[in-house]
């Protein structure tokens, strides 16, 4: 390409190439984010036009909101379980699809289907296994544990997100830990096998060091699924029973658009995102920090 | 030595199998019982059908107007992907190839901006497009896909443009290419697999999607399919016969695809995420 000298020209060849994408970024997101920072120092209801400044107000009032806490505490505990467990799975799954089984493809094909499919549909299959089949097999077998529904008892409705959550995403981190193993050298391991390493200082001591991009990836990926998950927890158990089940998405989601508490559901919106970034630059910060050189 | 290795063998196998199983079962049963009227689930619902009976699928297909759902996501999600490929590269290609000041700002407020949850917009986002009458379309959809979209799409051409040597399109403007010939003859074919990956987690993405819809489509008539399946399930929930048929019909066009570009899906998805 030419050199363009002038600033009118400058302009014109970023309008051409780059114009209509960086008129609809900021369009679609930095206009709404800015203006929803805005929003939440007003008292707006959704209907009148009226933007009154209320300063923190809502922010006060969001910390005040106990149901706010208590759901902000169960996400938090629901994005505990579901990293720690999606990423042992996940990690399993391709250490053994990685060591040259037969049929190591067709396992890796099953696993990941769940990600092929919406949320909202996988909700909606396990709450017909878990309100339907489960019952009728604990009914039939007597294993009380299966006898009534879980989605009718808060603690195991809380359960079921977190097992429905960890099925759907394992595949999928599956797949980024299989290509974290095929990249571990072969040579380093053999050496450390003829040094005497058995299998577990070999799992410790040179995978592990040698995964850490993968790890740092999938850590970052399942604690952002898993606090801004809505799809499964709505068609899952719709926050119930009892409202018990109400992870933050859901909340701000109902408490903008049912309860038309436009200026707190955002700051919640808001706090929820620094929350976020916070935790996933905190992570990503120290995983890298933890990348070795082969 | 040699036994222990088959007992190894042998037991990461049964490990497997079983997980595998349990990741299978739920897709199975709903298959099983959809076939299965009401009466025969209440009964039963581990029995296979006694009959091969699709009178839950022609019943599914016609209440949740599958037809529609189908076509309206076919075409939010073409167009999306098109666009968002389109728009993307020629921005990377400008960001990658122009050092100036203001474009190194604008990548850097595209790939910050990736930290923000949608959530965080949402109220605002659907505040905006209802005041100036933009909501209740899919072209507004196809539209706030694309500013959703672009910014790591914008991140990955840019990585893989970078690594595109400049003599290429300087022996070509020799030959006489100027200005977006250039691009489009030159480099855009060079760009292949990153936009096939691109495609492919957009495409899984914008199919699937439920929020950003059901915010934005209002009317029956412009539902997307997870949206359908959405509505049709919760009128129809206690009838599990044909619910169970109305997830299976959302779900098979998705497994034929997956069946044929299987490799190309899992490729795509390690790809993306290593970027």
């Amino acid at each position: 390409m030419k050199e363009e000298k002038r600033f009118i020209d400058k302009l014109k060849t970023y309008l051409l190439y780059a114009g209509p994408t960086t008129f609809i970024f900021f369009t679609v997101i930095i206009l709404p984010f800015l203006f929803g920072i805005y929003l939440t120092f007003t008292s707006w209801d959704g209907i009148s036009n009226s933007h009154n400044l209320v300063g923190f107000s809502n922010y006060i009032e969001a910390f005040k909101d106990m149901k706010f806490l208590s759901s902000f505490g169960l996400t938090l505990k629901y994005v505990l379980y579901t990293v720690i467990l999606t990423n042992i799975i996940a990690f399993l799954f391709a250490y053994i699809l990685t060591s040259g089984m037969k049929g190591q493809n067709f396992f890796r094909a099953g696993f990941f289907t769940p990600n092929l499919i919406g949320g909202i549909i996988l909700g909606f299959i396990w709450q017909f296994i878990f309100s339907r089949l489960l019952v009728y097999i604990g009914n039939n077998f007597n294993i009380p544990i299966f006898s009534s529904s879980w989605l009718a008892d808060p603690v195991k409705a809380f359960w079921t997100l977190v097992i429905v959550s960890v099925w759907q995403n394992s595949g999928y981190m599956m797949v980024i830990y299989v290509a974290g193993f095929m990249n571990v050298p072969k040579d380093l391991l053999e050496a450390a096998s003829i040094d005497g390493a058995n299998a577990w200082r070999r799992m410790i001591n040179i995978i592990v060091p040698m995964m850490i991009p993968s790890i740092t990836i999938c850590l970052f990926l399942t604690l952002q699924r898993g606090f801004m998950v809505y799809d499964v927890n709505l068609a899952l158990t719709k926050g119930g029973p009892f409202k018990s089940t109400e992870l933050i998405s859901m909340y701000v989601y109902n408490q903008a658009f049912l309860s038309q508490k436009y200026g707190v559901g955002q700051a919640q919106a808001f706090v929820l995102f620094l929350v976020v970034a916070l935790v996933t630059v905190i992570q990503v910060y120290f995983s890298k920090k933890m990348e070795v050189e082969a | 030595m040699k036994k222990r290795e088959r007992i190894m063998l042998i037991i990461k196998f049964m490990f497997l199998g079983i997980f595998f199983l349990i990741y299978m079962v739920p897709f199975i049963f709903v298959l099983i019982n959809s076939f299965k009227s009401k009466r025969d689930i209440l009964l039963n619902p581990m029995a296979l059908p006694t009959k091969l009976e699709f009178s839950n699928f022609i019943n599914a297909f016609n209440k949740m107007g599958y037809i529609h759902g189908f076509v309206n996501s076919l075409i939010i999600t073409v167009f999306s992907v098109l666009f968002i490929i389109i728009l993307s590269s020629t921005t990377a290609y400008i960001l990658v190839r122009k050092k100036w000041k203001f474009n190194q700002i604008i990548f850097f407020i595209m790939v910050a901006s990736m930290i923000i949850p949608f959530q965080a917009i949402m109220i605002p986002l659907v505040r905006i497009y209802g005041s100036i009458g933009m909501l209740n379309s899919k072209w507004a959809l196809i539209y706030m896909y694309i500013g959703f979209g672009t910014s790591l799409a914008v991140f990955m051409f840019h990585g893989f443009i970078k690594s595109i040597p400049l003599e290429l399109e300087e022996a070509a403007m020799i030959d006489g290419a100027r200005g977006m010939q250039l691009f489009w003859l030159i480099v855009f074919p060079l760009l292949k697999p990153i936009s096939m990956t691109i495609a492919i987690l957009d495409v899984l993405w914008i199919w699937n999607d439920f929020l950003l819809p059901s915010l934005v489509l209002v009317a029956p008539e412009q539902r997307t399919l997870p949206l359908s399946t959405f509505y049709f399930y919760g009128t129809y929930t206690a009838d599990y016969g044909l619910s169970m048929a109305g997830l299976i019909l959302t779900i098979i066009p998705v497994i034929i695809i997956y069946l044929i570009l299987q490799k190309y899906i899992i490729n795509g998805v390690l790809q993306g995420s290593i970027k």
